[in-house]
């Protein structure tokens, strides 16, 4: 089975923070790390490989040359080979150009069993791009994907999270699944053998050139959204901490609440 | 441009005919054929095993984008009744529509679904597109989304709606790449600027927010976060048009099938994003069974209970009750934070919150960076006296 993982690297988010004076992000000394859904989707999927005994995983990227970090370390991550997609006619793209760069290099790598991705990136959180890649490759899909099993006759059972507790689903490859890493998951870094181990790896990196594909659809010519503004939301301003004790708090935020539009709507 | 057989590679296998939605194909002298009532949905295309189907729909720089009217909502339905996110959506899509003198739509799939019609009518909405089929009782990406794709090349709205919700998040990106126009993810704010829609969602955690517009295709399309669009009061006295769409789902063409449905939240109660209220646990709860205070508060004030990663990762709650960045998002009208510290990753799903409310023994705990009111102190202490003040005060209405 050939599998085929789609990885982002991303800002590291939680490290980001907000100028109090001027209000905009501060991204100087911001690390790049690779998005933590798609760390787990990785693992995963090379946990499956491993589980079918014989096939290959191959670990995609769109990005600039900087990005080749992030699949270096899915190459330690036990990836087999690893695609940067990378060129200055991609910068700009939306998640519609994106799922089409995307979709263009999986076709580009022949007949693909199945796609694995994070449900989403923690920088854009849009969840968009796997399914748009899905569709570009008509293929099936499933979203929110908690547990994935495969059986000898690499029949899948999934187990999708919905609003209100799971579905177990029965499906086949070809299809594309969006993992959600489970809360437990703490995305370390693979031991040193394994990091050396990826050096000797397969690295390939595509131009729009090698790529092929519809170049109108790449980059910012192949988006159909455009960011016309970004501003920092407005400050929650301070906390009004009630200096009290225990029982007289209490009272006093249940006066305060009593006023709240929440209650008195009920 | 259309949809054409490529009858070298056509076997007549039929699953094509499986697959139509529309049941716009058939099998003659062991090729298939496509009638007149094909919408160039695709479902055929992506089940076709032998390549043989060559679909080319109009290119966006060809179309007149001035055809495209309407503001059209995707009704979401949980169990068999509408969910309050459409009528957030209805109300919304009312709002724009009389700004730009054009009509709103909603479409309605599942098994029975026409008794909904005047209830999501009265939200203000004009034309109802309505699909009835017992396979569309539970959703299915790839049939719904060959059925809204279809609509949408046939009536050509000019925007399209759908709740971010974990249906319409996996739904309206398909949609989307189908008919390759854009899509903005998540949005908390819509308006109309020189008569386009402008998109307005946060980014980078909640860090930033950004204004997104769609100039060049249509539909323009977005997905809107559940809770933070009001609600107008329904008019029932208005009526909709409803249009019924004939599909025909052949089961044996679905290639995912749901074995077995889990529920781990009780049966009638309000889901955790559509709470007006939500109260959450964290790792201050120190066990399962102390969730029993918050319950008995939610019960009192008409909440929701939700947890931190922390008390999932404890075992007290669920998953599907985690709010955070690798849970679920939340914008309701009042949050209040027991016993959870805030680190970014639990503010990420809760900081659109109108209020927070945060009751925690550390002063320096991060939640109170973001919380809008907080009392330093035991959560086991306020808790319950909280409850028994706001039952005192409640009950005498």
């Amino acid at each position: 089975m050939k599998l085929v993982a789609c990885v982002k690297q991303v800002p590291d988010t939680t490290e980001v923070k907000v100028d109090p004076k001027t209000h905009t992000l501060v991204r100087d000394g911001v690390p790049s790390i690779l998005n933590p859904y798609d760390h787990y989707a990785v693992e995963e999927c090379v946990r499956i490989k491993e589980k079918i005994g014989d096939g290959s995983v191959i670990v995609i990227t769109m990005g600039p040359p900087q990005a080749r970090s992030a699949l270096m370390k899915c190459l330690a991550l036990g990836a087999d080979e690893a695609v940067l997609i990378s060129d200055k006619a991609f910068a700009g793209s939306d998640t519609f150009a994106t799922a089409y760069t995307l979709a263009q290099a999986i076709r580009k790598l022949g007949s693909i069993d199945m796609v694995f991705c994070g449900q989403q990136a923690i920088d854009g959180d849009t969840a968009q791009v796997g399914p748009e890649i899905a569709q570009q490759l008509g293929m099936p899909q499933v979203t929110y994907v908690e547990k994935i099993e495969i059986d000898d006759k690499h029949k899948l059972t999934i187990h999708k999270q919905t609003e209100d507790g799971y579905h177990i689903l029965e499906a086949k490859a070809p299809l594309l699944l969006a993992l959600l890493p489970p809360t437990s998951f703490q995305p370390g870094n693979p031991p040193m053998s394994r990091i050396l181990k990826a050096k000797k790896k397969p690295f390939n990196i595509w131009d729009a050139e090698k790529l092929g594909g519809d170049k109108s659809k790449f980059g910012l010519d192949g988006s159909f959204t455009q960011v016309i503004k970004t501003y920092t939301p407005p400050s929650r301003g301070e906390c009004e901490i009630i200096e009290k004790e225990g029982k007289e708090a209490a009272k006093k935020l249940g006066e305060i609440l009593l006023k709240h539009e929440a209650l008195i709507k009920r | 441009m259309g949809i054409e057989i490529i009858l070298d590679k056509c076997t007549g296998c039929g699953l094509c005919v499986k697959a139509c939605p529309f049941a716009a194909i058939n099998i003659k002298d062991k090729k298939a054929e496509i009638e007149a009532n094909c919408t160039l949905c695709g479902s055929c295309v992506e089940i076709c095993k032998f390549d043989a189907i060559l679909l080319e729909r109009p290119k966006p720089s060809d179309k007149d984008l001035s055809e495209y009217k309407d503001v059209w909502i995707f009704v979401e339905l949980r169990e068999k009744d509408i969910k309050k996110v459409s009528f957030e959506l209805a109300t919304k899509a009312r709002e724009i529509a009389d700004t730009l003198g054009e009509r709103v739509g909603a479409v309605i799939l599942g098994g029975k679904v026409k008794h909904l019609c005047d209830d999501i009518a009265a939200y203000g909405v004009d034309v109802i597109y309505t699909a009835e089929n017992e396979n569309l009782i539970q959703y299915n990406t790839s049939n719904y989304a060959g059925i809204l794709t279809g609509l949408i090349l046939k009536y050509k709205p000019n925007i399209v709606l759908f709740p971010a919700t974990h249906l319409g998040r996996d739904l309206a990106p398909r949609v989307a790449a189908a008919l390759e126009v854009g899509l903005t993810a998540d949005c908390t704010g819509l308006s109309i600027k020189d008569g386009l829609l402008l998109q307005t969602r946060p980014a980078f955690g909640g860090n930033i927010m950004a204004d997104i517009i769609s100039p060049s295709a249509r539909p323009q399309m977005a997905t809107i976060r559940p809770n933070v669009m009001k609600v107008q009061s329904p008019d029932s006295s208005r009526k909709a048009e409803i249009i019924s769409i004939p599909v025909d789902i052949d089961p044996k063409a679905m290639r995912i099938i749901i074995k077995e449905i889990i529920k781990t939240t009780e049966s009638g109660t309000k889901s955790l994003d559509e709470a007006d209220i939500v109260i959450s646990g964290g790792r201050g709860m120190d066990s399962a069974e102390n969730f029993k205070i918050l319950e008995d508060l939610a019960e009192t004030i008409n909440g929701v209970v939700g947890a931190s990663r922390a008390a999932v990762d404890a075992g007290w709650r669920p998953r599907s009750d985690q709010v955070g960045q690798s849970g679920k998002t939340v914008s309701p009208k009042l949050y209040i934070a027991c016993g959870i510290s805030g680190k970014i990753q639990h503010q990420v799903g809760m900081k659109s919150s109108d209020t927070i409310i945060a009751i925690n023994t550390d002063p320096e705990a991060p939640i109170f960076d973001i919380a809008d009111c907080g009392i330093v102190g035991d959560l086991f202490e306020v808790v319950p006296i909280l409850n028994d003040e706001l039952k005192k005060n409640l009950s005498k209405d």
